[in-house]
């Protein structure tokens, strides 16, 4: 695009032709602008104004009080069970999806699709019946209850069941984002790295991970976004104890339904800000990262 | 369903591969793939199947269940489609374009996935019931959008908004210039070159965009709950008919309704993966 | 005789591991509660919460740590069934007690018969809340089948406080129209005039509260006075009508639970707890009415006197009830269909 601009300071002719050539490889600026004008209309309406609700709704009582509920025993502590649970899960979720990318992307078999959209599904089952499918498990009248109450085992009402039903939402979120990445890049590079003695391992460490660096930070962080905030699935096997089993999305709700709408749009305001700061960070360094690619 | 996958079905073509590591990756992925999900989900099945053919029938096709089917597919589908309309048009302007606070928008577009879905409902309920403040002028009009089936699909867009951007993104990045410069040199207009040229490559990533905002949506729960009326037969998605049943003991109607959802969502997604793999296919050729 | 003191030395020596022992647990060991509960309770637990472990510290000289859980009726309910370690439950209605024994033998079949008051140490009711000057006069249960005027309450499915809600119109429609026909056809109607159904009670009140919806709120009686004097002063009033539902919430400990885990002293003594004059105070500062008489007389200015009609004498138990009513097939199916096919 800027070689077409610097190559319209010339002659009219060319001049005219460059114009002419402009018109078909790029948008009139009338046309750039409504585009322009209408995504943002609808991002605006979408996810601005609702991040302001937010934002309005935690601050609009001042900082005091902010931090006053943000810093309250029960709020911290559904802070802490939140980030232990994706301490667990999402290192879990990288290896998974590595892997099955990999198995995907650089693999022909039958039934592709089958596997993929099985990956898929976490996203299509309601958080609801995920909550449903392991109480009918693990539940005291579910399949493996007597046996779980014989070893004196808790899985739902407490922790493990909170993990393992934010792992199986989770699950397609890094290897989904890695296996279209992946397929794209092709096998080239791998075969030529292999051809020349590399092993397998180093490979992948050497050619595949720095392809895809992006692609994997691009899905830790929303797995980690959506393990921070699953709502639906939690809610049925956490018992909602408080200070307990309370993360914080149900925490927010408990707060919610207390009238307490600041303390729970302040709860609200640390998830996003967790996010919006992991976003800019992969901002950041992408660019950090395209600028050194320019340059070198 | 694991009978669908015998070992000779999910074998890869090994004799023009060099690549090594198919056994341990396929092994891993199909092991976690297997504890995790198909035998939870397997085990939902067969609790199902513990109830006779007529049960389940009479719990699935409830006329007020059948309601909340067609709310909650049409609402989903609808919402897909707006995101797939402007997922590409976003997208397209923010790869291609210049403009202000560029990088700032572009961090936005994830906002859906990290709001959990409940704070979401509280915050699109706070915008856009009828006090609210894009409501309220709506409300003058005479335009209700909370508590009514418009207030579903708003909440179905935004959760899935995300998934078409993010999807088609970065292909729109990695999609070479040339090709487009080589259309115009041989002389097709720009609107010629966008349909002939750019769709088609981008066509996978827009479907697997729209499967993925469709299927995040049909499940969704959270967020609708605060912003439609639940009124049964009018504004009730099935995910709370679920909730309902389960909460009035009744697991066995909880787990055939959602045994139906199960189906229908995985029917769907083969459907649009089987296109988008062909269509890569086709495409790459 | 030297037998007979080295057995005299073992017994002290015995003795004095248990008596340290004992001095050590009752010391440092702090018993754990957990008390699941509805949704409105949640104030008034906070403070009895804090009431009984001071108590028990000073009779005991144990520290015990009360764990709250809260949430729809119903769900949590499910929750102790499914295996949520509940010492006592404390519910809306005794429909999801009992379910604990119909569904997983947790409590025995006398449960209701164990504490004063069928087990329910406070009372309410369900009333009218309307929007401050009344603007749609709505003065009894008759005004909620007007066609200009809008209702809110939550799902009778879902909601334990909502069954009250559809039970005390029933009630009323009964009475004052003699048939269960009539009964029927009155509150189809109001239900006809229902813009949003929320799931739980604490929803459908931020449904009329905060986003303004509808012009009567059916409610707790607790529940309305918690909107009248915190959530907008002055923005709100309180409309009793001529007649309407004894609620009795009911308490329970949770044997099965409590067996297993040596905490039913603590447990019963929880609950026993809640019949004492301080108890029965609390109650009626968070706008529950005291079950004992001479308490509830202290709070005569607070609560005005409604005619009750029980849920034994007009629909015949609580069992009898659902299974009229709300379980599928029953008259609210039936009237949510009509009222799909009118619309």
């Amino acid at each position: 695009m800027s070689e077409l601009n610097t190559s319209a300071q010339a002659t009219p002719v060319q001049l005219n032709r460059a114009a002419e050539w402009q018109r078909a490889t790029e948008e009139p600026e009338w046309v750039r602008r409504s585009l322009i004008g209408i995504a943002l209309a609808f991002l605006s309406a979408f996810l601005i104004l609702p991040l302001l609700v937010v934002l309005v709704g935690a601050f609009e009582q001042g900082l005091g009080v902010w931090y006053a509920a943000v810093t309250e025993p029960d709020a911290r502590s559904a802070i802490r069970l939140t980030l232990l649970v994706v301490a667990i899960v999402v290192p879990i979720n990288v290896v998974f999806g590595v892997t099955v990318a990999w198995a995907v992307a650089k693999f022909e078999f039958h039934g592709k699709p089958f596997l993929i959209s099985l990956i898929d599904m976490p996203f299509a089952i309601s958080p609801v019946v995920v909550g449903l499918i392991f109480v009918i498990l693990f539940g005291s009248q579910g399949w493996l209850g007597n046996w779980l109450s014989a070893h004196d085992l808790q899985i739902i009402f407490a922790v493990p069941g909170i993990v393992v039903v934010i792992a199986f939402g989770t699950m397609p979120f890094i290897a989904r984002e890695l296996i279209p990445l992946m397929q794209e890049q092709g096998k080239q590079e791998e075969e030529a790295s292999l051809t020349l003695g590399a092993s397998g391992l180093k490979t992948f460490w050497y050619v595949t991970l720095p392809n895809v660096k992006w692609g994997l930070i691009y899905g830790i962080i929303l797995c980690n976004a959506r393990a921070m905030g699953e709502f639906g699935a939690v809610a049925i096997v956490s018992g909602r104890i408080r200070g307990e089993t309370n993360t914080m999305p149900l925490h927010i709700e408990v707060l919610y339904n207390e009238y307490m709408f600041t303390a729970a749009f302040a709860v609200s305001s640390i998830l996003t800000g967790l996010a919006l700061v992991t976003i800019a960070i992969k901002s950041t360094v992408e660019w950090l990262e395209q600028r050194t690619g320019v340059t070198a | 369903m694991t009978t669908l996958a015998p070992s000779s079905f999910l074998r890869s073509s090994r004799s023009r591969n060099v690549i090594p590591g198919f056994g341990i990756t396929m092994g891993f992925s199909l092991l976690y793939i297997t504890f995790l999900f198909l035998i939870p989900v397997g085990g939902l099945l067969l609790f199902t199947m513990t109830q006779s053919w007529d049960q389940f029938w009479r719990a699935i096709s409830h006329p007020q269940v059948v309601a909340s089917y067609r709310l909650s597919f049409g609402a989903s589908l609808i919402g897909a489609t707006i995101n797939l309309v402007f997922g590409l048009l976003v997208s397209w302007v923010l790869v291609r374009y210049q403009f202000p606070f560029k990088r700032l928008v572009d961090a936005l577009i994830d906002l859906p996935f990290a709001l959990p879905t409940a704070v979401a409902g509280i915050a699109l309920v706070t915008l856009y019931a009828s006090t609210g403040w894009v409501g309220q002028y709506f409300h003058v009009y005479g335009i209700r959008i909370a508590y009514t089936q418009i207030g579903v699909v708003i909440a179905l867009t935004y959760i899935g908004l995300p998934f078409v951007v993010r999807t088609v993104q970065p292909v729109l990045e990695d999609l070479e210039s040339e090709l487009e410069e080589a259309s115009a040199a041989l002389g097709a207009s720009r609107l010629t070159t966008i349909r002939r040229v750019i769709l088609p490559a981008l066509m996978p990533a827009l479907l697997t965009g729209y499967a993925l905002a469709f299927a995040r949506a049909l499940g969704e729960y959270g967020s609708v709950v605060f912003i439609s009326g639940n009124l049964p037969y009018l504004t009730e998605i099935t995910p709370l008919l679920i909730v309902a049943k389960a909460e009035q003991y009744d697991y066995q109607g909880a787990a055939a309704i959602g045994t139906v959802m199960l189906l229908a969502a995985f029917v769907m997604l083969l459907v649009i993966n089987g296109l988008q793999w062909w269509s890569t296919r086709r495409f790459s050729h | 005789m030297s037998t007979l003191t080295t057995r005299f030395k073992h017994l002290t020596a015995l003795g004095l591991v248990a008596l340290s022992l004992g001095a050590f647990s009752a010391q440092a060991q702090t018993v754990n509660l957990l008390n699941v509960s509805y949704d409105p309770t949640r104030e008034l637990y906070r403070e009895y919460n804090e009431w009984f472990a001071q108590q028990w510290r000073d009779e005991h000289g144990q520290s015990v740590n009360i764990r709250q859980s809260h949430g729809g009726s119903g769900s949590q309910a499910r929750s102790v069934i499914d295996g949520l370690d509940a010492d006592v439950v404390t519910l809306a209605l005794a429909y999801d007690v009992d379910a604990l024994r119909q569904r997983a033998d947790l409590i025995p079949a006398d449960w209701q018969e164990r504490l004063p008051g069928n087990s329910s140490p406070y009372t309410s009711t369900i009333v009218l809340l309307v929007r401050a000057g009344n603007p749609k006069n709505i003065q009894d249960w008759d005004d909620l089948v007007r066609d200009d005027v809008q209702v809110i309450t939550p799902n009778p499915k879902t909601s334990g406080g909502a069954r009250w809600n559809y039970l005390a119109a029933w009630g009323y429609a009964l009475e004052e129209y003699g048939s269960e026909e009539a009964a029927f056809e009155f509150v189809e109607k109001v239900f006809a005039n229902v813009p949003v159904l929320d799931p739980a009670a604490r929803g459908a009140t931020n449904t009329f509260v905060q986003r303004g919806i509808g012009d009567v709120f059916i409610s707790w009686e607790n529940e309305a006075f918690l909107a009248v004097e915190q959530l907008g002063r002055g923005q709100f009033e309180i409309v009793v009508p001529s007649v309407s539902i004894l609620a009795e919430p009911p308490v329970t400990v949770v044997d099965a639970n409590v067996d297993r885990k040596g905490t039913r002293a603590v447990a019963e003594a929880y609950l026993e707890g809640l019949y004492t004059d301080d108890a029965q105070r609390l109650a009626g500062k968070h706008f529950y009415r005291p079950s004992n008489p001479d308490i509830a007389a202290e709070f005569s200015d607070q609560f005005p006197d409604v005619n009750f009609f029980g849920i034994d004498d007009v629909f015949g138990g609580w069992d009898k009830a659902q299974n009229d009513h709300f379980n599928d097939g029953g008259h609210f199916d039936t009237i949510l269909e009509n009222i799909a096919r009118n619309r």
